[in-house]
């Protein structure tokens, strides 16, 4: 290696480490921010401290801790399981069996996906208060299920899902739904594993809509919750963080899991 | 390419496989859409409103507070998603060397922000960006700066802080999707122009950047989108106010104080949320048509 080559490397290494020190570091304040005193984190203390349980005893006081993680929780799962099954089941039927007018269909859905939400937000709360579905999971859960990326994510990987298959499956004498429920869906697993960390962090970490639509504390989620505390007239940090760190918990602990999937998911590899 | 004839029992499935997402989009989709369209011609406060005509559009274009709302969007967007697409993509390069140790690790780290909530990391962000939080700490104890900055009580700061906390979150996001699309690439275009002599900036600007066109628009127009429709972020830095003196509100924080902070008024919200949609419009279009012309011609 020459010398040039051997700065530009010495280069590269020190941007990428910064990078990386610069994306770690606010995970680094969470934690120890966490076992500090509100009065020290202000102040830029990014040392541990003593006050820990002081924090954690602090945030179960002031929050139901098991009652929003319960409602983030249920609203997440079910959220999920819905949204991955009508959606794949969306997907499948387009690629599966394709017609012009639902190939129609389709591009106007995907016209629809440069929609924002915030477009959708002043009709949607007008209807799920018509329907009285106000500060239930059901408002929350409902206006997500069929959801157009997902759907468009499952036609994509539907294409390398081979038709042999699915035509084997029919000299079987199997029924359409039963090659989806028996054939289609073992065989695209990983596809189904990198979905449900899209579905389910977006879901977790959903704020905009639950925060128009739950209006009562005790339906309210963890980003809800710790979000309000944030607002007070002089927050409390030490009590916030430990809130931060067990509603990024679950993610991280689903991210760590899954991360090969997710990975795989997002190049669009399903052979 | 559509198939040709599908039997009877093919032609009933593909409508029974989509049937249930139709609906759903119909309901919370399309019905909201058209009625929205319909409410933006409507004027009154609550649900008690008359055809308005083009009054809507008269009081947007003389309201102050949209103007406002209009030019920080705009300018977040300007400012930050070049800002982002560039790193995600110079990060991506580097990473792409398989020569270069430590890169699932340098990978991880950096794609690890976009697994936080939005709360959490605006949480993160306003205690670190305190008057006298870390950030000033750090910055004074290396002599950037004299004194501390008030980071949420200047407004060019305040928008400071939300571009950084964005491109902190997503640059990671977008890195995945250059990264994804550069193992695509075949190895030995590059070996040929590294023999002959192509230096490295020049291998990155004219081949990899013209190769990874489709995903670079990809992920701009995503960003696009996402910006335009920037919202946690500001209301959680500043309290649902957008200040200071309204130099971080964006349209979509307008659009929720509009419905449900101030007397609501939907007619005119659901006019200034059709802003977005516009712009959103305008702005693929655009993009598209950069991406096309830069084509090559074969």
């Amino acid at each position: 290696m020459s010398a040039v080559a051997r700065l530009r490397r010495g280069l590269v290494y020190v941007a990428l480490s910064l990078a990386a020190f610069v994306s770690i570091f606010p995970f680094y304040w969470m934690i120890v921010g966490s076992t500090n005193k509100s009065a020290d984190i202000v102040v830029g203390k990014a040392t541990p401290g003593f006050d820990l349980f002081n924090n954690v005893a602090t945030f179960f006081a002031t929050v139901d801790v098991p009652r929003v993680f319960w409602n983030s929780t249920f609203l997440a799962v079910v959220g999920t399981i819905v949204t991955l099954l009508v959606s794949s089941l969306a997907g499948y039927g387009f690629e599966m069996f394709r017609s012009r007018f639902r190939e129609r269909i389709f591009a106007l859905l995907l016209l629809l996906l440069s929609i924002p939400f915030a477009a959708l937000m002043v009709p949607l709360f007008v209807l799920v208060s018509q329907m009285k579905l106000v500060n239930t999971a059901t408002a929350v859960i409902l206006p997500g299920i069929a959801s157009i990326f997902i759907v468009f994510y499952f036609r994509q990987a539907t294409k390398a899902f081979p038709t042999e298959l699915r035509d084997a499956a029919r000299i079987d004498g199997l029924k359409e739904w039963q090659i989806f429920v028996y054939v289609y869906l073992p065989v695209m697993r990983s596809t189904y594993a990198a979905a449900t960390i899209i579905v389910f962090l977006a879901n977790w970490n959903n704020y905009l809509w639950p925060l128009i639509v739950l209006q009562t504390v005790d339906n309210k989620t963890v980003t809800l919750v710790v979000s309000a505390l944030t607002s007070a007239y002089v927050p409390d940090y030490g009590m916030i963080l430990v809130g931060t760190v067990l509603a990024t918990l679950p993610t991280l602990i689903i991210f760590f899991l899954l991360q090969r999937q997710f990975v795989e998911g997002l190049t669009g590899s399903v052979k | 390419m559509a198939q040709a004839n599908l039997s009877r029992n093919e032609r009933i499935s593909g409508w029974v496989f989509i049937a249930p997402a139709l609906v759903l989009l119909g309901v919370f989709m399309i019905y909201p859409i058209i009625w929205s369209l319909w409410m933006s011609f409507q004027v009154g406060k609550g649900m008690n409103f008359s055809f308005g005509g083009f009054t809507n559009i008269i009081r947007m274009t003389k309201d102050p507070v949209f103007i406002r709302a209009l030019t920080n969007t705009l300018i977040f967007l300007v400012v930050q998603v070049p800002i982002m697409i560039f790193l995600a993509l110079v990060f991506a390069n580097a990473l792409n060397d398989p020569s270069l140790r430590f890169r699932a690790l340098f990978r991880t780290a950096i794609f690890l922000p976009c697994v936080t909530s939005l709360i959490a990391y605006s949480t993160l962000f306003k205690s670190m960006f305190a008057g006298d939080g870390v950030i000033n700490k750090a910055l004074l104890a290396v002599h950037i700066i004299a004194e501390p900055i008030a980071w949420f009580a200047d407004p060019f700061w305040a928008k400071v802080v939300i571009i950084l906390a964005i491109t902190w979150r997503w640059t990671g996001y977008n890195m995945v999707f250059y990264l994804a699309a550069m193992q695509n690439i075949d190895r030995s275009i590059y070996e040929a122009a590294r023999i002959d002599g192509v230096p490295a900036w020049a291998r990155f600007r004219y081949l990899t950047i013209p190769m990874l066109k489709p995903v670079i628009l990809f992920t701009t127009v995503i960003s696009t989108i996402g910006t335009l429709q920037l919202f946690d972020e500001v209301y959680n830095f500043t309290a649902g106010t957008g200040g200071p003196s309204d130099s971080t509100l964006t349209l979509s924080l307008y659009i929720y104080n509009l419905t449900f902070k101030f007397m609501p008024s939907f007619g005119y919200a659901a006019t200034v949320s059709w802003v977005i949609v516009v712009i959103v419009g305008i702005l693929s279009f655009l993009q598209f048509l950069v991406a096309r012309d830069r084509r090559p011609a074969a």
